[in-house]
């Protein structure tokens, strides 16, 4: 083989496998291209026959309303609401996956009874829920929203978690018990660091599981705590739905799972592989 | 420093019994090697004194305390495991400087004491490297080092070596060995490999299903075996057991073969197998036991055997010759130029003054 230069028929397979892939990704992008240029439009350009490809000029008019209006708040309670639960399910979560993984906690079935509780269809306990909820009056406030994402996520992380920490070489732990650390130190200094792929990864997991809910967020909550996903569905109208609304809305809610991915990729790739090699 | 006992040491996986009432006492210094064969209890008795695990009866003792109730960080132990144990995000000197930091050793020290083990090991110039760019050989030096700045009063080894191989095996032990004079640290080490027991052991403990089955010095083991399993397990190529019935009679005592063959015992033998006419027995006979007759008259004990050279192996310095003894294989250690083809008629002498003879029913050995 000639250097610089690939044989003819080398060259066109590849030339045919890159047309295929720009085919696909061309496929899959022009929906999120076509969000963010409605989200720039005027209503003029948005309704606009032929469809502009592109505005005319970028604007910010449809975002300037959304803060005016206070509907970015939505964004808001959805990052405390996601963020918070998370955090909590990953913590709570991956000690339960620990003594799960370690101590055989509730014998070989266990870990298969906690999973299958993810496996509930929502719609199902949606509705005993909210009763629940109303007695309790946990309706339409944080907490409430938090504690059912928690609830939701933490068979998922501790399912995850206990695949991770069970591949942890045992000795590492043992030897550092020998060396003088106690078990939480074990955790904390040995287990997290080598787990911290797994973790990471489960982290967005969950995190976009809250975030994406809509179904336990619309009757869960009211006027008080409003998620960004509920948000959306007041701009569709009976009469006409707001479409710069709708697609400014979406992006503002599209970019923090954007940049939580984007910060966790290298850690994404390597956990979910983890994951399916054992878990 | 500190020496070791334990005493009546029981332990069960749930049904299995795994260690079942051990004694043992190990002095202040000493390096004791646990040997046997695989599921014989020796890695379970290592873990249970470092408080890996806890023993379901009896007491462990270290340094004059009963330890039953202390974590394994509150003994004061290192450990060195099979698989290195090294952890991978950080690097060697963190990986060295662990136990130290866990027990918030003043940082000054810390690095003295990194260094010194780092030279004592020849591992000075990686310390800025991570497990993962060293050799199997370099990650187990690593692992030895963490457990030598401990500076603690017991060395714990589980196969360290087990991983490596043979020719690495070899220079590690050396300098295990070495190790043990410098710091002069009581040292229990696990193996199933029998030359690493020899070749390292003050003493060995054989074990055998969670039972002491000999220990003494890896000589008095190797030449005053207890029990035909000792006889067996001790020994590279195996002690040939052949089996045969006593016969005795004004003194002199012979072993019969199957097919009319016998030998003649020494009469310090058989002064030991009085009254025992008649008695089957497997006749134990090392490979290193075996020589090429010079012709000239034979020393006492020694007796002429006459054999056809079977299977020959050459390993430089000796041949193991397979040859049958009593209508069994035996193998004969021999000079590596005394046999050069198979199908050979050779003359042997065998020395039958340090012949184990054993009781195939009890396993015992009785002379």
């Amino acid at each position: 083989m000639r250097i610089g230069k690939l044989p003819a028929r080398k060259a066109r397979i590849l030339a045919v496998r890159y047309l295929g892939a720009g085919t696909v990704t061309l496929l899959f992008l022009f929906p999120v291209y076509w969000l963010f240029m409605i989200s720039f439009k005027t209503p003029d350009e948005i309704y606009h026959v032929p469809p502009l490809w592109i505005p005319g000029q970028i604007q910010f008019s449809n975002y300037y309303v959304l803060f005016k209006d206070g509907d970015v708040l939505a964004i808001l309670n959805s990052l405390i609401v996601a963020g918070v639960s998370s955090g909590i399910a990953i913590v709570l979560g991956t000690l339960c996956a620990y003594s799960l993984a370690r101590f055989g906690t509730g014998g070989e079935n266990l870990a298969m009874w906690i999973i299958s509780q993810r496996m509930i269809p929502p719609i199902a306990v949606v509705f005993p829920i909210f009763l629940i909820y109303v007695y309790l009056g946990l309706v339409d406030g944080y907490f409430g929203l938090i504690l059912l994402y928690t609830a939701f996520n933490l068979p998922y992380v501790i399912w995850m978690m206990r695949g991770y920490i069970v591949d942890v070489p045992l000795e590492l732990e043992e030897s550092a018990l020998v060396d003088g650390l106690n078990r939480w130190e074990v955790i904390w200094k040995v287990v997290f660091p080598m787990v911290r792929p797994g973790l990471m990864a489960t982290s967005v997991f969950t995190f976009v599981f809250a975030w994406n809910d809509f179904l336990f967020a619309l009757v869960l909550t009211r006027t008080e705590v409003i998620t960004f996903p509920v948000m959306l569905t007041h701009y569709f109208g009976g009469q006409s739905n707001f479409w710069a609304k709708i697609a400014a809305m979406s992006v503002l809610g599209t970019l923090p799972i954007f940049v939580a991915v984007s910060v966790m990729q290298r850690y994404l790739v390597r956990g979910i592989s983890l994951g399916a090699v054992k878990g | 420093m500190a020496d070791v006992k334990l005493s009546g040491v029981h332990k069960y996986y749930g049904n299995v019994h795994a260690v079942r009432g051990v004694d043992l006492t190990i002095a202040d210094g000493e390096f004791a090697v646990l040997v046997g064969p695989s599921g014989c209890g020796k890695s379970t008795l290592l873990r249970t004194i470092a408080g890996l695990e806890d023993p379901d009866d009896g007491t462990i003792n270290i340094g004059g305390a009963v330890v039953n109730d202390l974590r394994p960080r509150e003994r004061n132990i290192a450990m060195v495991f099979q698989n290195y144990a090294l952890y991978p995000y950080l690097t060697v000197g963190e990986n060295i400087a662990f136990g130290l930091r866990a027990r918030k050793t003043p940082e000054i020290e810390i690095r003295k004491r990194v260094s010194e083990a780092a030279e004592m090991l020849g591992i000075g110039n990686f310390l800025q490297r991570y497990p993962r760019q060293l050799s199997g050989g370099q990650r187990q030096r690593v692992a030895i080092g963490r457990a030598i700045v401990r500076k603690a009063d017991l060395f714990l080894f589980d196969e360290p070596l087990s991983n490596l191989d043979a020719q690495l095996r070899d220079e590690m032990r050396t300098e295990i060995k070495r190790l043990h004079h410098e710091i002069t640290t009581t040292m229990i080490y696990v193996t199933h490999d029998q030359v690493e027991a020899m070749t390292l052991a003050d003493r060995i403990v054989l074990l055998r299903d969670g039972l002491i089955e000999q220990q003494g010095a890896p000589l008095e083991l190797f030449e005053q075996p207890r029990t035909g399993f000792v006889a067996g397990f001790l020994g590279s190529p195996s002690i040939n057991l052949i089996p045969g019935i006593l016969r005795t009679d004004n003194g002199g005592a012979a072993v019969a073969f199957q097919a009319g063959e016998g030998l003649n015992l020494p009469s310090a033998k058989a002064r030991l197998l009085r009254g025992a006419n008649g008695q089957q027995v497997l006749v134990g006979i090392r490979p290193q036991h075996f020589s090429r007759a010079g012709g000239g008259p034979l020393r006492d004990g020694v007796v002429p055997y006459s054999a056809v050279a079977d299977l020959i192996q050459p390993t430089g310095t000796r041949t193991f010759t397979t040859i049958k003894i009593g209508g069994v294989d035996a193998v004969a250690e021999l000079q590596a130029h005394d046999v050069s083809s198979h199908g050979e008629r050779i003359d042997l002498a065998i020395d039958l003054n340090r012949v184990v003879l054993i009781d195939p029913a009890s396993g015992l050995v009785i002379a």
